[in-house]
């Protein structure tokens, strides 16, 4: 893998860029490999970096059916904090936080983090009492976040309207300032390059059509639209498609996939300094470096898989957002599409063992699994490396679906789907 | 937005309906004798199909009342709607 640095800028200036290497292989896939990873999106890509990285493991392949970073990757709005109100949500997104804050030098890929700041509005003295209460759940993990006047909300975002005749007044404001946006395609890029360079084979256009188990019940492979490949080990982190890879073990989950939409309006220049969220009137914007203002809609209210969204729920969050930033009333918009996320009873993510020897699992992000995008690999490595949890990933079994133990974040989610 | 076809009114559209999840769950008759794995299975593990998928929807903006359709969840296109009670159609794949 060749270095990117200013040297190697340089260098391929005087050739006019066009001998840059390709960022990484388009292998054969091979007869065996000691883990297979399913899906390579960011989460399957980060984990076959941590495991070659952290754990030697360098016999692995990753396994898209379409292109790399093509689904949910491709599809969210980008957002990164780790404001969560459990604690074991907060020490998981925390986790993922301080990785992204090192994740540029990390892979020698520029993924654009920028900490410039998440604020989540109140609209009512619930809000107010509810924002706090996460504000000082945060404090106690060591996580920030502050509290803000409708003011001082103001001068941190100056296009929000602080009017007290909207229809849902800005009351306050929690603000955590090291939560933002990065590049969500150099994300995946740059682990696909980082574990590429370490012997990972990333396999596109490669659909899975079965799990394979052998006499012992164990998994031996899987079954490919480019034919069989064997497996000591398979990891699953197929996102929207979870419950139907799993399917094919056998292996039903406590998950349903709904459309979550996003959209994007003509570019402008920059006016929108941070990340703003509302729950109560469900809006969610920030502006991309292209000039885009980046806002994300809900999910429908019923399970599907295509990847569409109804009209009326992004016209919802249009809404909210004309009338809190008055001033993009008059602003088109470029692109509406939706992802299809896997939502869990419980809103945390499932990450770890299976009842079938051999196959492990990351899934159950559903509407916000961007941010923890690093942490999620790299616990997620080391609990298929090891075949026991990490202990930052023990609480989020699928077992705790038996036991009760759940980690409830329903209610908090950054906008509620 | 779905046209949703309700057995009672007929066509409407989406925003008159609430969808109430998975079709067909039944109820354990002695809830006391019922496993941790099975009340697991019950309350949270879901089929979730990429295909045909039988639900139940409520008409809370029309006729009030529940009822049961088949959709298919990659063109979100209704195969058929029946009342509750029904049992379940046969619908060639």
């Amino acid at each position: 893998m060749s270095r990117y640095s200013i040297f190697s800028l340089a260098r391929n200036a005087l050739s006019g860029h066009r001998n840059w290497p390709r960022q990484w292989r388009s292998p054969e896939p091979r007869r065996e490999y000691d883990v297979v990873i399913v899906g390579a999106g960011g989460h399957g890509l980060a984990t076959a970096y941590y495991l070659a990285k952290e754990h030697r493991i360098q016999s692995v392949a990753v396994l898209e059916k379409g292109w790399l970073g093509g689904g949910n990757t491709g599809r969210n709005t980008t957002i990164i904090r780790s404001n969560y109100l459990q604690d074991e949500s907060a020490a998981i997104y925390e986790h993922a936080l301080k990785l992204w804050e090192g994740l540029s030098a990390e892979l020698n890929y520029n993924v654009m983090y920028s900490p410039r700041g998440v604020m989540m509005l109140a609209h009512s003295v619930h809000d107010n009492q509810v924002l706090k209460r996460h504000i000082y759940a945060n404090r106690l993990n060591g996580i920030d976040n502050e509290w803000l006047s409708p003011e001082e909300a103001k001068r941190f975002c100056p296009p929000l309207n602080i009017g007290r005749n909207i229809r849902y007044p800005v009351t306050g404001a929690a603000l955590q300032r090291r939560g933002g946006t990065a590049r969500h395609d150099a994300v995946a890029w740059g682990y696909a390059r980082g574990a590429d360079g370490m012997g990972v084979d990333i396999i596109e256009n490669c659909e899975v059509t079965g799990l394979r188990r052998g006499a012992d019940g164990a998994v031996t492979g899987c079954d490919t639209t480019r034919g069989f490949i064997g497996a000591k080990k398979v990891a699953v982190v197929a996102a929207g498609h979870t419950s139907v890879v799993m399917a094919m073990a056998g292996v039903r989950m406590p998950i349903e996939s709904y459309p979550l939409q996003a959209l994007v309006s003509e570019p402008v220049k920059p006016v929108f300094p941070c990340v703003v969220m509302s729950n109560s009137v469900h809006a969610y914007i920030s502006q991309s470096d292209k000039g885009e203002l980046v806002i994300g809609a809900g999910t429908d209210a019923y399970v599907s898989y295509s990847q569409n969204g109804g009209l009326h729920v992004a016209e919802h969050t249009l809404d909210a957002i004309c009338e809190l930033f008055p001033e993009f009333r008059r602003m088109r918009m470029l692109r509406n599409w939706g992802g299809i996320v896997d939502v869990t009873p419980d809103r945390s993510p499932i990450i770890g063992l299976t009842p079938v020897a051999g196959l492990y699992v990351n899934c159950g992000w559903g509407t916000g699994g961007f941010k923890a995008t690093p942490g999620s690999g790299h616990v997620f490595a080391a609990t298929v490396a090891r075949g026991e949890p990490h202990p930052i990933a023990a609480p989020f079994t699928l077992d705790r679906f038996r036991t009760g133990r759940l980690i409830d974040e329903a209610a908090a989610a950054a906008v509620a789907h | 937005m779905l046209i949703v076809p309700c057995p009672h009114c007929g066509d409407r559209p989406e925003i008159e309906f609430r969808y109430a999840g998975p079709a067909h769950i039944e109820r354990a008759q002695r809830p006391a004798e019922l496993s941790d794995e099975d009340w697991a299975s019950y309350l949270y593990l879901r089929d979730n199909p990429k295909g045909l998928h039988f639900e139940r929807w409520r008409h809370i903006h029309g006729c009030g009342r529940f009822f049961n359709a088949a959709r298919d969840t990659v063109s979100d296109r209704f195969v058929a709607s029946y009342k509750a009670g029904q049992k379940r159609p046969e619908i060639p794949r």
